[in-house]
């Protein structure tokens, strides 16, 4: 794992200080709401319907048990005992007052932690794939390359004001477990002629115009990465549109201007801006990929693992993934239990999975753009012991990609802009496919729910997805089917009218059934839809 | 941030972090001054292609850099692009610039300001020291932490 220096630890120190300073001057007067608001939205504070909301960055999903045990004491703290996992990997926290925040930031620093960048229209939070270092698929950690743009993107003079907000992911394996080209830039680190370097696709994104990025390069060798990105920020800084909040985003300006055009300004940029020298030494790659190095993993002694226990195996098969390296697998915690809240966990809960991350898993843990919780390198051995302690602690559905693993946004539970309430959906849902067997039997479903047009819940990547909308002044539920957020990427698409609550739990089931009655043999729900049109299902729904 | 070479807050409320004395001539537009080419003074709003002025850096002594709003980061581009192009004259920040912008924008390659509302000039000082170092390299001269880190 990236360890700080004194560099890194110093630079989110001064913005402790800077950020207290601001809440004193709010405080005391000094400064109006108006003019604190642009102040700590750069810090990922939010005045949200009930109280402030303070998201915190996980930098690419990654972090060690001490950082998860400061989230758990932040929730038992400041707030109501409790902490929500994003889509973006990042946390976040509800109940938080103003006057405690810059204390929250301190204690996060401790811990090599910060807010910084979680809002405003600057790059956010680099997300990344949360089996980065543990896929079998990998062709390079793509934790080097985030880490490296995390350092790049943070206080970036020139990319600070954009005109809206900017989200970077990279993965470094063909399996796209982290939605990449549904980003306003997608990278996929590839070996080419025994060089590594990046596949760039710009222009991505959900909200309410949701687009795939095209790719603008195929190849960009590693040592010109930072330039390359920079020339695309350039682009889109000076000609993103600024006159309109809802075409702002770079998948705009990309799909206005074409793909062709925009590589070829971006081309030019590069040229220029490449003759500064501002990608980083050598020695820096070096120093950062060290710390990403392999954990001191034992040999394999080959011992199976022993499947006796039936809700074991169950929980084995759905929530276990395979490692690169033998004898150790990918453990997934589901934050999706029975009528829960997606995303969310107690301190209780928390503090678990992160003495189960350092007694298990190298003391490492990922947060996952699904809103669950990896443990990636569990020894085989080992994983009775860890799930036993994991269903204890209400932490073991065994429902991993399955319908119930919904992913959900906060909605209008939270949210200040929200239409509709995604949580009670999404528990509803849960009881309705309650039965174990039955979600097994419908197998691979990912079903998103985003709370308004705004697509926090990637409603738009769901192979069913929903969305909530205001229909004279009552919450409707809009249905869409075949979304996908991984490598066979596609933009789901409306069924037709929308429904109340219960009307949106009885369509997507009525979906489901006729998946059921269609399937041909190996194929998930996705394959069918894509292979028998919306037709079927849309007759089943409202014929 | 290295210090400033002097810093004068003059009676419009201009911050210049320059040791030269104003520049006297009025600014003007770019389309007038692509038409006429002997000013030396120049106006970039948020839009224009600053770009423009390259061919002409060395007859420029002041560019001037339009801020309608401090959410429009239009003009952080514009001034590192005449920076890197080698432009060593005055470039001004002029609109909506708060404290809080003055760091990036000097780091940017801006070396003078002249805000709507004025600003203190000991905040302005304060909020400019803050921070020591940077990951990145910009236009500021400063050496960017990835190279103090190896020397
Ligand atoms: S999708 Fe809308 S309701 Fe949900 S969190 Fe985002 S902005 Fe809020």
């Amino acid at each position: 794992m990236y360890k700080y220096d004194t560099y890194d630890q110093q630079m989110v120190d001064n913005r402790v200080e800077e950020f207290r300073d601001q809440v004193k001057r709010r405080l005391a007067g000094q400064i109006t709401e108006d003019q604190f608001k642009p102040l700590r939205l750069m810090n990922g504070l939010y005045l949200q319907l009930h109280a402030y909301m303070l998201r915190v960055a996980i930098p690419y999903g990654t972090l060690d048990s001490r950082q998860m045990r400061m989230l758990a004491h932040i929730a038992r703290k400041y707030d109501r005992d409790y902490g929500h996992f994003t889509t973006r990997q990042n946390i976040q926290f509800n109940w938080i007052k103003l006057e405690d925040t810059p204390d929250i930031l301190a204690e996060l620093a401790t811990v090599e932690m910060h807010a910084i960048q979680t809002s405003g229209n600057c790059i956010r939070n680099i997300s990344a794939d949360q089996y980065a270092g543990a896929a079998a698929d990998e062709v390079a950690d793509p934790r080097i390359w985030a880490e490296l743009l995390r350092q790049w993107s943070s206080f970036h003079p020139e990319f600070t004001y954009l005109p809206r907000k900017f989200k970077i992911c990279v993965i470094g394996a063909d399996e796209d477990r982290a939605a990449m080209r549904l980003h306003d830039i997608g990278i996929q680190m590839v070996m080419r002629d025994g060089v590594l370097g990046g596949r760039i696709h710009v222009g991505g994104g959900m909200g309410r115009t949701p687009m795939i990025a095209p790719e603008i390069r195929d190849f960009v060798p590693a040592d010109d990465l930072l330039s390359y990105l920079e020339a695309c920020l350039r682009v889109y800084n000076r000609y993103g549109r600024r006159d309109n909040i809802y075409k702002a985003r770079i998948k705009i300006l990309v799909h206005e201007i074409g793909a062709d055009e925009y590589r070829r300004q971006v081309e030019e940029e590069f040229i220029a801006v490449k003759a500064l020298g501002l990608d980083p030494p050598q020695a820096e790659f070096e120093r950062i990929t060290q710390m990403f190095a392999d954990p001191a993993f034992v040999a394999d002694d080959g011992t199976a693992v022993d499947r006796s226990d039936p809700d074991f195996a169950l929980w084995l098969d759905q929530n276990v993934k395979p490692h690169k390296q033998p004898g150790y697998a990918i453990v997934n915690i589901s934050l999706k239990p029975q009528g829960g809240i997606p995303g969310d966990a107690t301190s209780a809960q928390i503090d678990l999975m992160a003495d189960l991350g350092e007694r298990y898993s190298f003391d490492e843990l990922r947060v996952t753009h699904a809103q669950n919780i990896v443990l990636p390198h569990v020894r085989q051995a080992d994983l009775y012991t860890v799930w036993q302690q994991l269903d204890a602690a209400g932490l073991a559905p065994a429902n991993l990609d399955l319908i119930s693993d919904i992913i959900a946004c906060p909605g209008l539970d939270y949210c200040s802009l929200a239409n509709a309430r995604s949580i009670p959906l999404a528990q509803k849902i849960t009881e309705r496919f309650a039965d174990p067997a039955r979600q097994r039997d419908i197998g691979e479903l990912k079903l998103k729910i985003s709370g308004c047009i705004n697509a926090c819940g990637h409603h738009h990547a769901g192979h069913i997805g929903i969305l909530g909308v205001d229909k004279k002044g009552t919450e409707n539920f809009q249905l869409s089917l075949g979304g996908s957020g991984a490598e066979d990427v596609s933009l789901g698409k409306i069924t037709g009218p929308g429904f109340d609550e219960d009307g949106v739990v009885d369509a997507v089931e009525r979906v489901t059934e006729t998946y059921l009655g269609l399937r041909e043999e190996g194929e998930r729900f996705l394959d069918t839809y894509r292979r028998v049109g919306m037709a079927p299902f849309k007759e089943a729904i409202y014929g | 941030m290295d210090k400033p070479m002097s810093l004068s807050a003059n009676a419009d409320g201009l911050l210049r972090y320059r040791d030269d004395a104003p520049h006297e001539e009025p600014a003007v537009t770019l389309d007038a001054f692509l038409g006429q080419t002997n000013a030396t003074a120049v106006r970039i709003e948020a839009g224009d292609d600053a770009r423009a002025l390259i061919p002409h850096l060395g007859q420029i002594a002041l560019v001037e850099i339009s801020f309608p709003s401090f959410r429009d980061g239009r003009g952080y581009s514009a001034a590192r692009i005449l920076r890197e192009a080698g432009y060593d004259g005055e470039l001004r920040a002029q609109g909506d610039v708060l404290v809080d912008q003055l760091l990036p924008m000097r780091r940017c390659g801006f070396d003078s300001f002249a805000p709507e509302s004025e600003i203190d000039a000991a905040t302005a000082e304060a909020s400019l020291s803050r921070y020591e170092n940077f990951y990145q390299k910009a236009a500021d001269g400063v050496v960017p932490i990835w190279k103090k880190r190896h020397g």
